[in-house]
């Protein structure tokens, strides 16, 4: 069976000289099984991290239940964020309206965790059955003291990209809030790295060691009082673009903060990431000590690397992640450790990251977007990949046929970035693809 | 199901809730759906709903698990979802070529008010559909009216109530029906293997045995084979009687609909409900039945099992005397649990259900006072009185691990789900042979903690 929804035809390219660009910035389909979740996932993904703050979610209890403590998100400090409270509406909630519910459960959490702010994340009957979820955010605000910021994400309101921008709304309303705070000459806030494994901790040593401060990192191990003074940063480094480019945009025209957008995949990206902050602040031992600090890492991890190289030549891959540039970065880190990317594609992917991704490609490789299980199952059957990279809903199409997995997404517990993380992307693809259980399979 | 006021707190005097031990209504209709041969679920809602729901049920049976949903925008939810429901009717026939859809709603579709059944029977009826076009059925699964198990019980009783009929040819009237609760690919099987050694016919509604536990595959089954045939829902009106699995006797009035009520009272099929097979107690009651049903004694195999079940009871009976355990989850397995580990001397000290569990409380409050029982319960209501009440033992799905954690007791995972541990498939729970499994597996966590604690280090124990 290969037959795959006639409407989604021009979401699929098999990159040859005179491909088509692939399209995008669609809506899924109704009955394609697509693997995108909704509007509240993406804002639940970018404020998650907020250690501090209480993450309410309103609304029925599923979209809790299925959030609670599900992304490797950590947290140095408080791990507030790691509970998952829910208004639980009922039958009656419904009929009558959810807002006392939700006002008593706001009054009731804060006094209980005493957090610096609090995040009402809407979801989708919330707007139907009429409650104004911001009148009674600014009435809890006003008697607590704190900021109780709506989240409006009800999840029918467009994809996970208007849930991002939704979250980036939320923190813009916090930034600016603390002028009080001096911040040193080379400072920057990290966007869109969400510590992951702790992946944030490792980034921080790299720019520590620079003489680079970071302001905050907003969405990874991220403090309410750390972002209130986020606009004192000289620069905003972009990272996985899809989720927090609003807020770059946003405080580029309000702050006249300008940004860079970069990756810690891989080699290439993770030492590209350094070198663009050395630069954008035309220093140059900064630029001396970043240039070591790479020779350094570089000395130790390229060798290192080799015997994963060895096993792994010529050995294929299929990717399929939340957004395009983060796939950029895999295409690249694959071929460092010897492998060949045949299948490619994201939920959520833009034009210019799909146009990157055109052009970094072998031919023949199949470039999708928003797929589905059906499509990815048959792509990768035909190719004949060896590994697939992607998040849980992947999973289990990789090892059902067969194949090598390795989880590049928000659950993963394994740190991926950096040139620490480099290592371990090679030992843990290398142990997926090398294992000996796959002679039982083919 | 559930209609309570809104402001009711619960035992911790919160309205609302934290870290919930229960799941959404539209999960366990898609399990349920799951279990239908050539079924593909489809969740009338937004996307999220279906997305979460299959990330969740992989984490757990670790099996591709398709689920569509209609994709509601905000057009929908203003102007109603019957064109994104024809679209993915079509589009999942188009991909999937089921023999079966199972529409189920979601709190966003039933809020604004959509007649699923009438949108189906419009589909149905239109001139032009082939006639080799998949079955529909609809269940109604709002999430702020129950859990995932009524969601589950929901999907079970929509499919009997669509199906089934009293056919005219006799044979069938041998047949048993069996509803099984929300239990483990490995306990079908078991309950499968109980049937056909007691020669008995019989249809196991739902049975996603195969289906969520499929073994390696060359390509991609997009409808993966097994699970109970259509003809033999059908057929369920004829059978000679129903044993529903839930939470005894009253589980009908006292909850919501259900698959054997319907056949009885639409065409006299007797309905016999007990608890899950937990434990010997609640297993020699059920065999008693199949024994009555099929006038055959029980097997060799059955009773040697049995026996060999009643030896290491005995072998183990001193490790476990006393013991306070806290178990939570669904409540009809909360419920058969607590008898299996009274029946071997542990003390539950807390019975916790996220469900409203009127059968629960019913069951269990008249007791002797030293279980407590908490119906609506939420993860921190359980912690706190963990906190207060250090038990020996907790036994839940993965929910606890945290917890267990915390106050440095060891977490005995069983039920759904279990996310941090391979084979959740396979774990068995009922018959003898899943009390065996239980009772091993207890008891040896106790050891390893008795053994870890001594100073001395005993090999022997
Ligand atoms: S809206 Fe209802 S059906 Fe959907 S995830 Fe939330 S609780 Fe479940
Ligand atoms: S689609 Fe709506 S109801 Fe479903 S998970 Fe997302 S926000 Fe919750």
């Amino acid at each position: 069976m290969t037959d795959f929804l006639k409407k989604r035809t021009s979401q699929i390219v098999t990159l040859e000289n005179d491909a088509p660009d692939i399209a995008c910035d669609k809506k899924s389909l109704a009955g394609s099984v697509s693997q995108r979740a909704c509007v509240f996932c993406g804002s639940r993904v970018v404020l998650y991290p907020i250690a501090d703050a209480l993450h309410l979610i309103h609304g029925p209890i599923g979209c809790a239940a299925y959030t609670w403590d599900i992304r490797g998100a950590l947290s140095s400090g408080p791990q507030l964020h790691r509970l998952s409270f829910s208004t639980d509406l009922r039958e009656k909630d419904v009929v009558f309206g959810g807002e006392k519910k939700l006002y008593h459960s706001l009054v009731e959490l804060i006094d209980t965790y005493k957090p610096n702010a609090a995040f009402v994340f809407a979801t989708c009957i919330v707007g139907v059955i009429g409650d104004d979820v911001e009148s009674v955010c600014r009435r809890v605000s006003r008697e607590k003291g704190i900021d109780v910021i709506p989240v409006m994400s009800e999840g029918f309101r467009g994809t996970k990209k208007d849930g991002y921008s939704a979250a980036c709304s939320a923190i813009s309303t916090l930034i600016g809030t603390d002028d009080t705070y001096e911040a040193p000459e080379y400072s920057i806030n990290i966007l869109g790295d969400f510590n992951l494994a702790g992946e944030l901790w490792i980034l921080k040593d790299y720019y520590e060691k620079m003489g680079v401060n970071i302001i905050t990192c907003l969405t990874g191990d991220g403090r309410v009082d750390e972002i209130r003074r986020a606009h004192k940063a000289k620069l905003n480094v972009v990272q996985c673009s899809g989720s927090m480019m609003p807020l770059a945009r946003e405080m580029k025209e309000k702050y006249g903060i300008p940004f860079k957008k970069v990756s810690y995949f891989g080699i290439e990206d993770m030492s590209e990431a350094l070198y663009e902050v050395a630069g954008f602040f035309q220093n140059k031992e900064m630029m001396n000590v970043t240039r070591e600090l790479v020779t350094e890492e570089l000395k130790e991890l390229i060798p290192a690397l080799e015997p994963f190289k060895r096993d792994l030549a010529g050995k294929k891959a299929a990717i399929y992640v939340g957004g395009a540039f983060k796939a950029i970065s895999l295409v690249k880190a694959l071929r460092l450790i010897g492998m060949e990317t045949v299948v490619v594609g994201s939920q959520t992917g833009n034009k210019d990251d799909y146009k990157l991704l055109q052009k970094l490609c072998d031919p023949g490789t199949i470039l999708v977007d928003d797929s589905n299980p059906n499509e990815l199952s048959t792509f990768v059957k035909q190719k004949g990949a060896d590994l697939f990279i992607g998040g849980v809903k992947e999973r289990p199409i990789a090892h059902k046929l067969g194949l090598g997995f390795c989880d590049h997404n928000h659950e993963r517990k394994e740190a991926l970035a950096g040139y620490e993380g480099m290592m371990n992307f090679a030992r843990e693809v290398h142990a997926s693809v090398m294992s000996p259980v796959w002679k039982f399979v083919k | 199901m559930e209609k309570e006021s809104l402001l009711t707190p619960k035992s911790s005097g919160f309205v609302s809730t934290r870290n919930a031990c229960k799941l959404c209504a539209p999960l366990g209709a898609s399990i349920a759906y799951r279990g239908v041969e050539g079924c593909v679920p489809l969740v009338h809602g937004s996307q999220g709903c279906a997305t979460y729901i299959r990330r969740y049920l992989i984490s757990h049976f670790r099996e591709p698990i398709d689920i569509a949903s209609t994709n509601f925008t905000e057009d929908t939810t203003v102007f109603g979802g019957a064109m994104n429901l024809k679209e993915a009717l079509n589009n999942i026939s188009e991909q999937y070529k089921p023999d079966l859809i199972g529409v189920c709603t979601t709190c966003l579709s039933e809020t604004i008010g959509e007649d699923v059944p009438q949108m189906l029977k419009i589909v149905e009826m239109e001139a032009d559909r082939p006639a080799d076009a998949p079955r529909l059925v609809a269940a109604s699964t709002p999430s702020y009216q129950g859990t995932h198990a009524e969601g589950y019980r929901e999907a079970v009783y929509s499919l009997v109530k669509r199906f089934s009929y009293k056919p005219a040819l006799p044979e069938s009237h041998s047949s048993i029906n069996l509803f099984p609760g929300l239990w483990s690919p490995a306990d079908l099987r078991h309950l499968k293997e109980i049937m056909t050694d007691f020669s008995l016919d019989y249809t196991l509604m739902p049975d996603y045995s195969d289906t969520l536990d499929n073994p390696i595959w060359d390509q991609y089954h997009r409808v993966p084979g097994g699970g109970t045939p259509l003809q033999k829902i059908r057929n369920m009106g004829g059978a000679k009687a129903s044993i529903e699995f839930g939470v005894g006797e009253d589980y009908y009035k006292l909850n919501q609909n259900s698959g054997a009520s319907y056949l009885e009272e639409e065409f006299d099929v007797p309905k016999h409900s007990l608890l899950s097979p937990i434990g010997i107690d609640q297993t020699d009651k059920f065999f008693e039945l199949l024994n009555e049903l099929s006038g055959k004694e029980t097997p060799i195999a059955h009773t040697n099992e049995r026996g060999r079940l009643i030896d290491a009871y005995v072998d183990g009976h001193k490790y476990v005397f006393g013991k306070k355990v806290v178990i939570y989850g669904d409540e009809d397995m909360v419920m058969a649990l607590t008898s299996f580990l009274k029946e071997v001397g542990i003390i539950v000290s807390l019975a916790a259900s996220g469900s409203e569990g009127r059968g629960l409380k019913k069951a269990l409050s008249s007791d002797d006072g030293e279980t407590t029982v908490m119906a609506d319960a939420d993860f921190e209501e359980i912690r706190e009185f963990c906190l207060e009440n250090k038990p020996d033992l907790i036994i839940g799905n993965s929910k606890g691990y945290n917890l267990a954690r915390e106050i440095g007791v060891p977490l005995v995972r069983i039920g759904f789900p279990v996310h941090d541990r391979i084979g959740a498939q396979r774990i068995l729970h009922v018959g003898y042979r899943g009390a065996q499994n239980l009772f091993d597996t207890i008891v040896n966590t106790l050891l390893q903690v008795k053994q870890d604690k001594s100073p001395v280090g005993y090999k022997y124990l």
